[in-house]
């Protein structure tokens, strides 16, 4: 079975760190309206979770890079033990 | 100028014979052997090759028995021959004597003047190494289809990063066009895309074992990988050219793996901390505005609201409870009632009262509000917004 390319989307674990090293960030230095913090610390709690469970949850994938006979690349399943 | 008279194919090719047979005599080479092929006649015919040329090369039915090994595609060899011109089909070829298996010595040689050639180029210079994406999501790994190494590095990501996705490229680690085929591999997985980092391993072996990673062409394609490249090869002892050309190198395949991702772990606590920073931030915060509102109340020296302040206190110790569910919320509701309370004191501010015409009547100091305490010639003090006058009652 073929795959496709998978792009790094806006939701990659990178960004999402990104993101709430920003907030912490932001909140540390407490230079954003109360109300504004709040709503920052729950997205930050949201993300924190999301990373969380990504780390504990995601399984490690494996595809085989192929070359078909035009020279086009491809993602193929790979046989795992 | 006259039209020198025409020469025979023959005779062009017995000059070309004489002038090449007569230069070349005798002479030692060294290539890779390929299209080996022992004929039913008992010869051995073969190519021998380097990057950019080739050579046919013919061993003769006596010479074979000398040889002490058996000639294979991809060896490296050393031959001694000498030109010969097979006038029939008009090529040359190397017929050759003897032949050898490339050496420890020979291979040692080539390491260093390759390992001189590139680090003149600056292909090693530290300004050159890109930085490892800390967290990579897309692995392109290079290695043997068989064998462990693939596993044992599968195994450490599973263990160490899970959320990476891995994409393999199985080549030839060793032999007859391996090192072609490793940065064949590489420039695949440029032109694939998408690919954070690549790793390029095979397990341990003998520096023959090893040679394609010592390879120029091997070397010139993780130069030219616009995807930073890890090398794991061989055991911790082993150094490759490959080693010194890649953005890091790690002295295993396993400890390649290791070495490209972050530890969940490790990560895992960062996220828990980054909870607990966030936390305590909004706290402060949550503390910092009781100070104020209690501040606020004491500026206006009022009695009355400290009930106010009281509950004011007790759903900011709330909010901070209850943090972590409908925390904003809360927050709105508390922040109304603090707007409420602020709008509230100002109203009850006598000079706020005063501003919009009122007066305030004091006797002997004492606010006064009611007509009974008043006799006539009463003193009075009658405080207006831009100040007081005093006045004496006429009359009741």
């Amino acid at each position: 079975m073929a795959g496709k390319k998978p792009a790094a989307g806006k939701d990659s674990f990178e960004e999402s760190l990104h993101r709430l090293e920003e907030i912490v960030n932001q909140l540390e230095r407490g230079d954003v309206p109360l109300e504004d913090s709040l709503r920052l610390y729950e997205e930050g709690i949201q993300l924190s979770r999301l990373c969380a469970e990504k780390l504990t949850r995601a399984e490690t994938t494996l595809k085989r890079l192929h070359k078909d006979l035009d020279g086009k690349l491809t993602l193929m399943d790979e046989e795992q033990e | 100028m006259a039209d020198q008279a025409p020469l025979s194919v023959s005779a062009l090719t017995q000059r070309i014979k004489m002038s090449l047979e007569r230069t070349f005599p005798s002479l030692a080479i060294v290539g890779e052997l390929s299209n080996v092929k022992l004929h039913s006649s008992g010869h051995l015919y073969f190519t021998l090759k380097d990057e950019a040329s080739q050579i046919s090369g013919v061993m003769w039915r006596s010479r074979v028995p000398s040889l002490k090994f058996r000639p294979t595609d991809g060896q490296k060899v050393v031959v001694q021959g000498r030109i010969t011109v097979y006038e029939v089909r008009g090529t040359y070829q190397i017929d050759v004597s003897s032949m050898r298996t490339l050496g420890a010595g020979d291979l040692q040689q080539a390491f260093e003047e390759l390992k001189r050639k590139l680090m003149e180029e600056g292909l090693f210079d530290a300004e050159r190494k890109r930085p490892l994406p800390p967290y990579p999501e897309q692995i392109g790994i290079i290695t043997s289809p068989t064998g462990a190494v693939l596993h044992d590095m599968l195994h450490v990501f599973r263990r160490r990063y899970p959320v990476a996705s891995l994409v393999f490229r199985p080549t030839r680690v060793q032999g007859a066009g391996a090192a072609q085929d490793i940065a064949e591999a590489i420039a695949e997985m440029n032109r694939f895309g998408g690919l954070d980092l690549i790793i390029v391993a095979r397990g341990g072996g003998s520096l023959e074992d090893l040679w394609s990673f010592n390879e120029e062409i091997v070397a010139r394609a993780i130069a030219g990988s616009k995807i930073p490249i890890v090398s794991g090869v061989g055991h911790e002892v082993d150094v490759t050219i490959a080693d010194f050309v890649a953005d890091l190198r790690a002295p295993t395949p396993t400890a390649a793996a290791e070495l490209s991702v972050p530890d969940r772990r490790a990560l895992i606590e960062l996220l828990e901390n980054s909870r607990y920073t966030m936390a305590s931030a909004i706290e402060d915060r949550i503390a910092r505005h009781r100070r104020d509102i209690r501040q606020m109340l004491k500026s206006h020296a009022l009695h009355r609201p400290v009930d106010l302040l009281a509950r004011h206190s007790q759903h900011l110790d709330e909010l901070t409870r209850s943090m972590s569910t409908s925390l904003s919320h809360l927050f709105e509701l508390t922040a109304a009632r603090a707007r409420g309370t602020t709008e509230r004191l100002h109203a009850l501010d006598p000079r706020s009262v005063l501003k919009r015409g009122y007066a305030i009547v004091r006797k002997q100091g004492r606010i006064t509000g009611k007509r009974k305490e008043l006799a006539v010639r009463d003193a009075l003090e009658i405080e207006f917004a831009d100040g007081t006058v005093r006045s004496t009652i006429t009359d009741i």
